[in-house]
């Protein structure tokens, strides 16, 4: 009897248009509704405030701490006959290309001392640049001749160029030896790249090919003995930078420099940046937790922090002076 | 001719006038054997009649289809977008503009890039192959290029465009919609019906209304009418409380009255009827004073009218058909009362009485001598009838302003109480009306007789104006009963309705096709009229215009009538301004002839400027298209959001010219609600739909469309100032499934819900403070500058997020290995920032945090990082740049996490401090009730006044002010006495 009751019920429930009620369809769900209170507004303030500043100042100490010894040698390494028409020298593959430069570390550089060329005005994230490289070529022996995308520099001579494009036509080819009171410094050219791209993007059975053999010249030439994989400056080359003033790691020195030690480079200053007219520099550097020498995180943090307290500050006196 | 085969040779012409849109008036002739006889509105059967208590009649078809006058006034179905949305869509040009902008000048800065890498044969920046390229990069052909790479930014910078705003946009409406069908709050019980919202495109709209037009029978009424009070020689009967005094009561704070009400709704059992005393009830007036009177006035009441008894064949009970609802009602309360009518031939009328002396019931049977009709002009009808006793007698009832006047001397016994009980019955909002009745001798109703039906079987065309005149010859001399009290029954709420809405600042114009009294009347129940407004009101009922409208030349009359109503409206306008805050507001009552004059080109602007200024307009006498012109005129005039609310089918061009239609889902059929946006069941769900619903909707939907800029704005302006740094060759600095992602997956969810849930102040504050909805009349959150601020928002954010990654992640190494960054890093990098900023925001801006909010927005957030796993972890053929980027290169790197959280707090920096000095400084009133709410204050009258306080316009209408009015009268008139 109960239970027929209760089904005739819900059947003239289901009859009737009337809403089924809850909180979600009658907008009635619990929430908090915050609301921005002065105690609310100084607090925030405040915490941010005080969490910035030490952050800011400790991101600023590590990056104090960091060595950097900056040398922009392109100009100076032009002979003195040639400073009018630096162009010429570079692109005359008979002149002498060696060039020696003294560089004076002013603080202890712990190693490792990493080596950076850094370039100028170079528009590697140039979308014509960007796009020109084929990652299956790259990769597997099988897509060898696939080529797409690298146009003009896909062939040569009908042949397909390993590896194809722009980007490893244009790689970068100074060379610097280092010495330290006369003394060679080994410079170690291992796992300058990224893990991933060694192990997943070139491949270990791919070998150059055809590389800088068409009538214009690029860059660099490649070790055809040696498969991509391996050819490490070529894979840091070609991840390509994000910015027109770039930095890209050369190798590191696995032992210390000593404070006023002179270290003498010998560059092979082959790369064609004066037909841009960009810089080339070379850049020696510890790390730190943070990477390498830059303020700026380290300053903003303290500036926001900053910001905040003084925000704070005067929307307490605000409060004092009118209360609402 | 009572066979169908009859009509075989029946020949006759019909002479009409052409098709046209005039419901009330119809000009042709019938012409049978060479004679004419005049065709009349009387003869004329408009579309969609229907018969009753008829069986078949015989007719002729005149007009069909479109040439119906019914069609004629019908309108085309629009098609209606809120304003909110079409403001969009100027937003949404000028953001077309801005992108076209942008890649114009990065065109521009490309093709001079381009051009200068080849010059003399020379190349400059070698490692493009500028000597060798498609026509994209051609240094030979840089316009070329140029022009190529305008349409690559064009794709590039399209993120701008928020295409998935129109998505989400219906997606959200939909919910919206949802949410109004199932509002409890406007369910009807009775008819079993919730709201519904047929269309989800004006959700917003309701939330912006400035300007109601309602209907009055069926929407303010019910449409029924109930005996409530009546003056019997000077003793005011009957304890029935309206409505209108209900409210008062409330406004007061009477608890005695509430009482009252609850003892009405349980014995509220008989229909039309609402009287209540215990000293005429049940016989029991035999008692009274003036038992006689209260005899022959009950008696009157059975008698003197048109009605048709239906007698319940199981029961026995009786109904009645009548003409109108209160002739009915009075029918009814004459049974209540011990004089039931239950038979009607076509020359008696016969009634059971209750006899005075035996206290038994006796039938009785009246011969119908004459029926003098009720018109417009005549504001009475009479009875003329023999009694069994043989005595002949007029019975008559009529308005006070005819009736008065043809009293007898010595029937003037008790006139002055029931004018004084009229007028407070007429300030209650009920109609009245005055009974009376007189003994005629034989020789007088000879002659009486005689003459009129000599003028009623007359055939000229003034037949009418002759049996009035007659008529009027025998109404008079007359004996006065007292009067009657019937409430055109208000639904539920509408007083309280009407006057929230008029405190949030709607004004509310009744249109109705009803007289001017009844109209009048209704504006009184409902507070839209009071005592001591002062009326404005333009008619051409008036006797000259009816002498001006009987002259041969039509044009004529017709200019003198335009006349007369532009110098009456021009009389309004001096009033309105001279008029002072002491003399009261204004009230305009306009008939439908005047209408027709008013909405003419010439005049209209004049009449829209002094409807405005009036505190109440009141439309009567208007067909429906006239309803829909007054809606148009004040949609396009004042390009403020207009709602016409109606129940039938005179109401369909309204509902579908006016900016949102809502439909009453009554007793009248489906026409109107079909023909509607929003259909309700109640004029009262008006309020909740409008304060609530619209108040929510429109908030939601302007901070969701802001946001939407917001959003894409920040994230293209990072794309465009990349560009700057890659000479606007057109690399995007994301990956492209970062891309093609940012709309979907990692920000939709949090604005949808943003778009859905998002409340300022609870449906109960809303409900509280009715002048929260200023907000959206004002278009206050939609206004340009805030748009405009929260594009710069946009605009700023996308700035602090690029040049503060590009600066902290500049040449150098950015982790302890020495790694430095690639295009990946900092495209993941900005992206991540991008991801943060956004969705904090929306956290910030949020004012409602359900656990939908938390789930969506902190949801989205962690799903990026999914996602970034997830696809780094694909193979690199699909995953290309984005390979392993976050597990190797960005996630053991501390700087990368020091910069998230640096560029997140320094974007929403701005934001924050400016909305913590607008809370504290410049609250909007939404603003001001949340504090209130969370300081406990909301119950404390002293600041709800406060708030109340900062209204934009005092409240002329609704009971609260006419509590306001009479309570400052009585201040004024105590003041006096001291």
């Amino acid at each position: 009897m109960k239970g027929r009751r209760s089904s005739s019920d819900s059947s003239s429930s289901s009859k009737t248009k009337k809403p089924q009620y809850s909180k979600f369809t009658q907008q009635e769900l619990s929430a908090c509704k915050p609301i921005l209170t002065p105690g609310y507004v100084i607090g925030i303030f405040i915490i941010v405030g005080v969490i910035f500043i030490p952050v800011g100042i400790i991101s600023l100490f590590a990056s104090e701490n960091v060595v950097e010894i900056v040398d922009r040698y392109d100009e100076g390494c032009i002979p003195p006959n040639y400073s009018d028409d630096m162009l010429a020298y570079i692109q005359n593959s008979d002149t002498n290309k060696t060039c020696t430069r003294s560089l004076k570390a002013t603080k202890l550089m712990k190693s490792p001392v990493y080596i950076y060329y850094q370039l100028d005005n170079f528009y590697q994230n140039h979308r014509r640049y960007v796009k020109s490289r084929n990652d299956k070529q790259l990769w597997s022996k099988k897509h060898e001749d696939d080529t797409k995308n690298c146009a003009p520099e896909a062939t040569s001579n009908g042949l397909s160029i390993v590896p194809c494009g722009l980007i490893a036509w244009s790689l970068f080819n100074d060379s610097y030896g280092f010495s330290i009171k006369n003394k060679m410094v080994k410079v170690s050219k291992k796992n300058i790249a990224w893990e991933s791209d060694k192990k997943n993007k070139f491949g270990s059975d791919v070998y150059p090919k055809n590389f800088q053999n068409g009538v214009l010249i690029g860059g660099g030439k490649l070790n055809s003995s040696i498969p991509l994989s391996k050819q490490e400056d070529l894979i840091v080359w070609m991840r390509t930078a994000a910015l027109p003033t770039f930095r890209k790691l050369y190798g590191r020195i696995e032992s210390d420099i000593q404070a006023n030690d002179s270290v003498t480079v010998i560059i092979e200053n082959n790369y064609n940046t004066y037909s841009f007219g960009g810089k080339k520099k070379l850049v020696l550097s510890t790390t730190t937790w943070i990477g390498g020498k830059n303020d700026f995180l380290g300053i903003a943090y303290i500036t926001v922090g900053g910001l905040c307290l003084f925000l704070a500050i005067s929307f307490i006196l605000v409060y004092v002076v009118m209360p609402r | 001719m009572h066979e169908d085969s009859n009509f075989q040779n029946f020949k006759a012409i019909i002479r009409c006038e052409d098709p046209n849109a005039n419901l009330y008036t119809f000009v042709g002739s019938l012409e049978l054997e060479e004679q004419q006889y005049p065709l009349t509105p009387q003869q004329l059967l408009l579309r969609d009649s229907k018969l009753r208590n008829t069986d078949c009649i015989y007719g002729a078809v005149i007009f069909t289809g479109r040439d119906t006058k019914v069609f004629q006034n019908s309108t085309g179905p629009p098609s209606k977008r809120s304003k909110v949305e079409r403001r969009m869509d100027k937003i949404i040009y000028f953001l077309f503009g801005i992108l076209v902008l942008m890649s114009f000048i990065g065109s521009i800065f490309f093709g001079i890039a381009t051009r200068e890498d080849l010059q003399d044969g020379k190349m400059k920046r070698w490692y493009l192959r500028p000597d060798d390229t498609t026509a994209y990069y051609d240094p030979k052909r840089a316009a070329v290029a140029a022009v190529l790479h305008f349409l690559t930014a064009l794709m590039l910078y399209g993120y701008l465009i928020p295409i998935s705003l129109y998505v989400s946009i219906e997606i959200v409406k939909i919910l919206q919609s949802i949410f109004i069908n199932q509002d409890l709050h406007m369910y009807y019980e009775e008819t079993d019906k919730p709201a519904r919202a047929r269309t989800s495109n004006l959700n917003e709209e309701l939330g912006q209304v400035d300007t109601i037009l309602s209907d009055k029978t069926g929407t303010l009424t019910c449409n029924s009418m109930e005996f409530i009070k009546c003056s019997i020689a000077g003793t005011s009967y009957g304890r029935g409380v309206t409505e209108v005094e209900r409210a008062m009561a409330r406004r007061k704070g009477s608890p005695l009255e509430e009482e009252v009400t609850e003892e009405q709704e349980d014995k509220a059992s008989i229909k039309g009827f609402n009287f209540e005393d215990e000293r005429i009830m049940n016989g029991s007036w035999v008692n009274e004073p003036h038992a006689d009177v209260i005899q022959k006035f009950l008696r009157l009441l059975a008698i003197c009218h048109t009605a048709l008894p239906e007698v319940d064949e199981e029961n026995g009970k009786i109904s009645y058909e009548a003409e109108s609802p209160d002739e009915a009602a009075f029918v009814i309360a004459a049974r209540e009362l011990g004089f039931e009518f239950y038979e009607r031939t076509q020359t008696s009328i016969s009634v059971h009485e209750l006899d005075p002396v035996t206290g038994t019931k006796v039938e009785r049977s009246y011969s119908l001598l004459n029926v003098l009709e009720f018109s417009s002009s005549r504001k009475r009808m009479s009875v003329i009838v023999r009694s069994e006793e043989g005595t002949l007698l007029l019975l008559s009832k009529g308005a006070d302003s005819v009736m008065f006047e043809r009293l007898a001397e010595n029937g003037r016994e008790f006139e002055e109480q029931t004018k004084e009980h009229i007028n407070e019955y007429a300030d209650a909002g009920l109609r009245t009306l005055i009974l009376a009745y007189r003994e005629l001798d034989e020789k007088e109703y000879k002659q009486f007789n005689e003459e009129f039906t000599e003028a009623k079987n007359s055939v000229s065309a003034d037949r009418e104006e002759l049996a009035e005149e007659i008529a009027e010859k025998i109404e008079k001399n007359l004996i006065l009963l007292g009067a009657t009290a019937v409430e055109d029954k208000l639904q539920n709420g509408v007083p309280e309705c009407i006057d929230k809405l008029a405190q949030a600042g709607i004004k509310l114009w009744v249109l109705t096709g009803d007289k001017m009294e009844t109209a009048i009347n209704i504006g009184f129940a409902c507070s839209l009229l009071r005592q001591g407004m002062r009326q404005v009101i333009i008619s051409s009922e008036t006797p000259e215009s009816k002498t001006l409208e009987k002259s041969e030349d039509k044009s004529a009359a017709a200019a003198a009538l335009k006349a007369s109503v532009l110098h009456q409206l021009i009389r309004g306008k001096e009033l309105l301004d001279s008029s002072n805050e002491s003399l009261g507001p204004l009230a305009l009552i306009i008939d439908g002839k005047s209408l027709t004059y008013a909405l003419e080109d010439d005049v209209k602007d004049l009449f829209l400027e002094l409807a405005i200024g009036c505190a109440s307009v009141i439309c009567c006498r208007s067909s429906p298209k006239q309803k829909a012109l007054v809606t148009r005129l004040v949609k396009t005039k004042t390009s403020s959001t207009t709602l016409a609310i109606g129940d039938g089918a005179n109401d369909v061009g309204m509902l579908q010219e006016a900016d949102i239609g809502v439909g009453i889902s009554g007793v009248e059929g489906m026409q109107a609600v079909m023909s509607s946006d929003i259909a309700i069941a109640q004029f009262r769900f008006l309020e909740r739909l409008l304060l609530v619903h619209g108040h929510w909707c429109y908030r939601r939907i302007s901070s969701m469309i802001c946001y939407f800029f917001y959003k894409n704005i920040a994230f293209g302006f990072t794309l465009f100032f990349f560009e700057a740094y890659a000479s606007f060759s057109g690399q995007p600095v994301y990956n492209d499934w970062f891309l093609s992602l940012y709309n979907v997956f990692f920000t939709s969810l949090p604005v949808i819900a943003l778009g859905v849930f998002d409340q300022d102040v609870s449906a109960r504050f809303c409900l509280k403070f009715p002048l929260l909805y200023q907000e959206g009349v004002q278009n206050i959150l939609f206004s340009w500058t805030r748009i405009l601020g929260w594009a710069l928002n946009g605009v700023a954010n996308a700035a602090i997020i690029f040049f503060f990654c590009i600066h902290a992640m500049k040449q150098q190494a950015f982790r302890k290995g020495g790694e430095v960054i690639g295009l990946e890093i900092l495209g993941t990098t900005m992206y991540t920032c991008v991801v943060w900023v956004v969705n904090c925001q929306m956290a910030l801006s949020v004012t409602y945090f359900t656990y939908i909010q938390h789930l969506f927005i902190w949801g989205g957030i962690t799903f990026w990082y999914i996602f970034l796993l997830a696809y780094g972890a694909m193979d690199p053929y699909i995953s290309t740049t984005a390979y392993k980027v976050f597990i190797e290169a960005c996630a053991p790197a501390p700087s990368f996490w020091l910069i998230t959280l640096l560029v997140l707090m320094s974007s929403l920096l701005p934001y924050f401090t400016y909305s913590a000095i607008q809370m504290r400084f410049f609250p909007l009133h939404h603003q001001m009730i949340q504090w209130f709410r969370s300081d406990g204050q909301t119950d404390d009258p002293e600041f709800c006044q406060m708030v109340r306080q900062r209204s934009l316009r005092p409240t002329t209408v609704g009971y609260t002010a006419r509590f306001e009015a009479s309570s400052r009268d009585l201040k004024a008139k105590l003041e006096d006495s001291l």
